[in-house]
């Protein structure tokens, strides 16, 4: 972010300025995170019209239960599901509603929904749930009301690439990143977080909060019990925000490992402590909805959950949408079935990746959610540099024709690991993309 | 607000040198609060910063601070003093029902029309879940408005925005999806726009009385000043050059960049439409300047009168002056009566405002299977020339018969040939006429005639005693209603 200074800020001679934001490239869609998804675009993968197209291992999205979701539309009173429970009436309210509140009924099945995922240990308010046109949204609109510009968020590495965008580009606000390593599995450390602290205040910039994904992606991995309390203790210590994107909470193989940083809160009775955290969420990967733009801000703070309320007019969640899902997520019956369903489908999935990927050599972080696994190929670099991981990035594209993410785009500060995404695809997709793989990997082999 | 309202008394000569001396003494202050809050916190070795110790010195004993948001979030939350909104508010805790709650408080602040509902409603329950749900083979696919797509909106839907706003301005100007993004809704469109052309701290002109809700859309986040060009009803509230000219150098000696002009046509809250000459007088001033044109035309579609409305984009279109400076605002809340699905247009004829929109529509982009239902109504071309032909009609029946009621009290209205309302001059109700006067009336409007009507001073207008009433959700029957309660109100005063 930030430009040279010198930099023509109008593209063609005499003409009209832009503004900073317009010309920056902190959208960082110039990346090879999203390199890769073009060369997608351009020749993609298809089981009969493509075989030999790129596979798109590279984008986190959830298909994997889609049939649950079409049985129950087809199967409920479509006309009931679209108008809410008034039926055709209902498109009045329908049409005029834009209130930056959002829907009770709608606030009501979010918070219900969200209680079922952490399996009723923790319980949420309606009332405290803010709505947002999904949790790209959230997450900036977080940051513009936790952070002014030029202040920081400490983010845990490796993080999710979209952040460099979402939590900076319009807000001014920087990242400070917090180290983390293999040495233990990647997770957080009292050190770490010192030591990020220790780096922005050396260099003036004052830190806001703390904000980490759990599960975490791209580790798909969930944050253990104890790091989360050590977190909340660190940001109590240094009077800071501390934001937990739970965005994948309902895609952990086995509920009881996941620990909600709403369950930490939930034993908890002083304000001064609670009202320093926030909670995103979305139906984007759980539900494997992320064109339905359906996003939440949950904040045990009363300042912060009225002001979002009033800057998510900027990206209010529409009022079809809100009348569509309220009753599919207040079916209990149906949500309780389609969660542990899904669980047990992504379980399957991230087992045969991990282990299709054993035979070929190749060892994973141990993950325990998510939509993707964390390979590390550091024993295939020739050079263990950030150029050489990306060349090994450019053989795989190319090559293989699979598009996976360079760890590098997420910050890691060990070359050779890489996201891999097996939820977008059907089990046969997936399968190709193991053998090609395991050809790959007996090639250099023979060599 | 505070601030605005008695600076504008002392401009007007009416403050009095009380508040000329006090409003630089606060300024002054405010200026020091800002510088303070501006500078670094310097290292130090104790935990809290700086500026926040003097909000902590109860928690030096305990070692728990409150936690605070940035200053930019401070003024969001704060209740809004803007009468725009506060009549919006008090609505809501009584409102008219024809039936159930007659003597309730009748809305006129709202600019929204449920007038071609049945029409809407009708099309909506034959259509709607075919709309959405159909894929290509037929079959009820989720996956078609499940997955992620472009955020800046399908090609097929900003093709059949192309066509529909083409349709609706007149059909003399043509619009290319490519120059297109999708947003979820008005709101974000000015506010992405904002952030694009406009640094923090730079400003636009804005022709006043202008719409309250541009304070909080523009200003909120990207920190971009409005700097309103004050009309005359001598003009019919239209904006001229040498006010410009006037406004723009007085900001320049103020040391304020002026990076463009926002305005509505159909204007918001009076309901003129542009002359084309007007348009073509404020392009040229742009060009000359150097800088931006924002054409908000999202009641464009809304069009009863006489006069004929032209587009900016038609003129931008000629020629004469580098297009790349013009966008244009567009939207379905208005004249297709649908603001809860949230959907609105920004189009530039600037290709990296546009690439840098789409970019940004990450945040605000408009649900997929709401997309479908768009794609279907907006090219189903009989339903919307039924719909445009019968919503024009309607708005101007309730037009003539709102104003005809005011007439009939003396109560005169601008002129004006478009929007949902109309901008009335109830300046012979006020007891001063003065802006302290025109907010006794809102008042009394408010508790009194339980009417709840948008003063002119939310609109920063520079003539006491206009006020913006909202008629296209009122039934016929409710216009006798609200005539009679404005008939004792003023009945009551005089005695």
């Amino acid at each position: 972010m930030g430009l040279p200074l010198m930099m023509e800020r109008s593209s063609n001679n005499n003409n009209v300025e832009l503004s900073r934001v317009a010309v920056s490239d902190t959208h960082g869609e110039d990346s090879p995170y999203f390199a890769g998804w073009k060369a997608y675009d351009e020749n993609p993968y298809d089981e009969s019209h493509n075989p030999s197209g790129v596979i798109q291992m590279g984008l986190a999205e959830n298909q994997v239960s889609f049939d649950l979701l079409e049985t129950y539309l087809e199967k409920k009173n479509p006309e009931g599901s679209m108008w809410g429970s008034k039926g055709a009436p209902g498109f009045r309210e329908n049409a005029l509603f834009q209130d930056y509140h959002g829907l009770k009924t709608f606030r009501q099945a979010m918070a219900s929904f969200m209680e079922q995922i952490r399996g009723g240990k923790a319980r949420f308010d309606p009332d405290r749930i803010v709505l947002t046109a999904g949790a790209t949204a959230a997450n900036e609109l977080l940051t513009f009301i936790l952070a002014d510009p030029n202040d920081a968020l400490l983010v845990p590495t490796p993080y999710y690439p979209g952040f460099d965008r979402d939590l900076r580009w319009r807000t001014g606000v920087k990242i400070v990143p917090i180290h983390c390593d293999s040495s233990n599995h990647f997770q957080i450390t009292p050190e770490a977080l010192e030591s990020a602290y220790q780096t922005a205040r050396d260099a003036n910039i004052r830190v806001r909060g703390v904000l980490i994904t759990n599960p975490s992606n791209p580790l798909g991995a969930t944050v253990q019990k104890k790091v989360l309390e050590d977190l909340l203790d660190f940001c109590v210590r240094k009077n800071i925000h501390l934001v937990s994107d739970e965005i994948y909470s309902g895609s952990v193989f086995h509920a009881s490992e996941f620990t909600s940083v709403a369950e930490i809160v939930e034993n908890i009775d002083d304000v001064s402590v609670k009202e320093r955290v926030h909670i995103v969420y979305s139906l984007s990967k759980d539900l494997g909805l992320p064109g339905f733009r359906v996003g939440t801000i949950y904040s045990y703070n009363d300042n912060v959950v009225r002001t979002a309320r009033r800057m998510s007019s900027f990206t209010l969640v529409s009022s079809q949408t809100q009348h569509m899902l309220a009753s599919m997520l207040s079916d209990e019956e149906f949500t309780e079935k389609y969660i542990r369903i899904n669980r047990e489908r992504l379980r399957r999935r991230y087992d045969t990746i991990v282990e299709g990927l054993k035979k070929a050599g190749i060892e994973c972080l141990k993950g325990n959610a998510g939509l993707f696994c964390w390979m590390n190929l550091g024993f295939l670099l020739e050079k263990k540099t950030k150029d050489g991981e990306l060349q090994l990035w450019d053989v795989i594209l190319k090559e293989l024709k699979l598009n996976i993410s360079p760890g590098s785009s997420c910050h890691c500060s060990e070359v050779g690991w890489f996201r891999v995404c097996f939820a977008n695809m059907s089990e046969n997709t997936l399968e190709i993309a193991l053998k090609r793989i395991h050809e790959f990997m007996d090639r250099r082999r023979r060599f | 607000m505070r601030l605005i309202v008695p600076l504008r008394g002392v401009i007007q000569g009416r403050g009095g040198l009380f508040v000329g001396s006090l409003i630089p003494c606060c300024l002054f202050y405010f200026l020091q609060l800002y510088l303070k809050r501006r500078r670094p916190p310097p290292s130090d070795p104790t935990e809290l910063p700086r500026t926040s110790s003097r909000t902590n010195l109860f928690s030096r004993g305990n070692s728990i601070g409150r936690v605070r948001v940035s200053s930019r979030a401070v003024p969001v939350a704060k209740p809004s003093d803007s009468p725009y909104y506060i009549g919006l508010e008090r609505v809501k805790t009584d409102p008219y029902d024809r039936i159930k709650n007659t003597d309730g408080i009748i809305q006129l602040g709202l600019a929204e029309s449920t007038l071609c509902f049945d029409l809407l409603q009708r099309w909506m329950s034959e259509n709607l879940m075919e709309s959405m749900m159909q894929s290509d083979d037929g079959e009820f696919n989720i996956s078609s408005i499940a997955m992620y797509k472009p955020f800046e909106g399908l090609l097929e839907l900003r093709v059949a925005f192309a066509d529909f706003m083409s349709r609706i301005m007149g059909g003399n100007v043509s619009f290319d999806p490519s120059n297109m993004v999708i947003t979820a809704g008005g709101t974000p469109a000015i506010e992405v726009l904002a952030f694009c052309l406009a640094d923090h701290g730079n400003a636009f002109l804005i022709p006043t009385p202008y719409y309250p809700g541009f304070d909080r859309d523009i200003k909120f986040r990207t920190g971009v000043e409005l700097i309103p060009v004050h009309c005359r009803s001598s003009d019919n509230f239209t904006v001229t050059v040498s006010a410009l000219e006037q406004a723009l150098n007085q900001a320049r000696k103020r040391g304020s960049k002026v990076s463009g002009i926002l305005f509505s046509n159909p204007s918001n809250p009076v309901g003129n439409i542009l002359p084309r000459e007007t348009l073509q007088d404020i392009l040229r001033f742009a060009q000359e300047k150097n800088i931006h044109v924002i054409s908000d035309e999202i009641f464009a579609g809304s069009v009863y009168g006489d006069k004929e409305f032209v587009s900016m984009a038609e003129i931008a279109g000629l020629g004469e002056v580098d297009k790349s400076r013009v966008h244009i605002i567009y939207g379905l809340s208005k004249d297709l009566s649908i603001p809860g699905f949230r959907a609105g247009v920004i189009y530039s004829f600037h290709e990296d405002v546009v690439n840098a929109a789409k970019k940004l529509m990450r945040f605000s982009s408009v649900p997929v299977p709401v997309q479908r239902i768009l794609i279907s109504l907006l090219s189903d071309v009989r339903f919307i020339e039924e719909y445009m032909t019968a919503h024009r009609q309607r708005i101007r029946d309730k037009h003539i018969r709102f104003v005809e009621g005011l007439k009939q009290l003396g109560i005169p209205c601008a002129e004006s040939g478009g929007g949902l309302y109309c901008w009335v001059d109830m300046s012979s109700l006020l007891t001063s006429y003065s802006e302290k006067g025109e907010l006794d009336l809102f008042e009394k409007l408010l508790t009194v005639a339980k009417i709840n009507a948008t003063p002119g001073t939310a609109c920063y207008c520079i003539e006491p005693g206009w006020f913006r009433c909202c008629f296209t959700a009122l039934a016929d029957e409710d216009i006798p209603v609200i005539m009679e309660r404005i008939r004792q109100l003023r009945e009551s005063s005089r005695s």
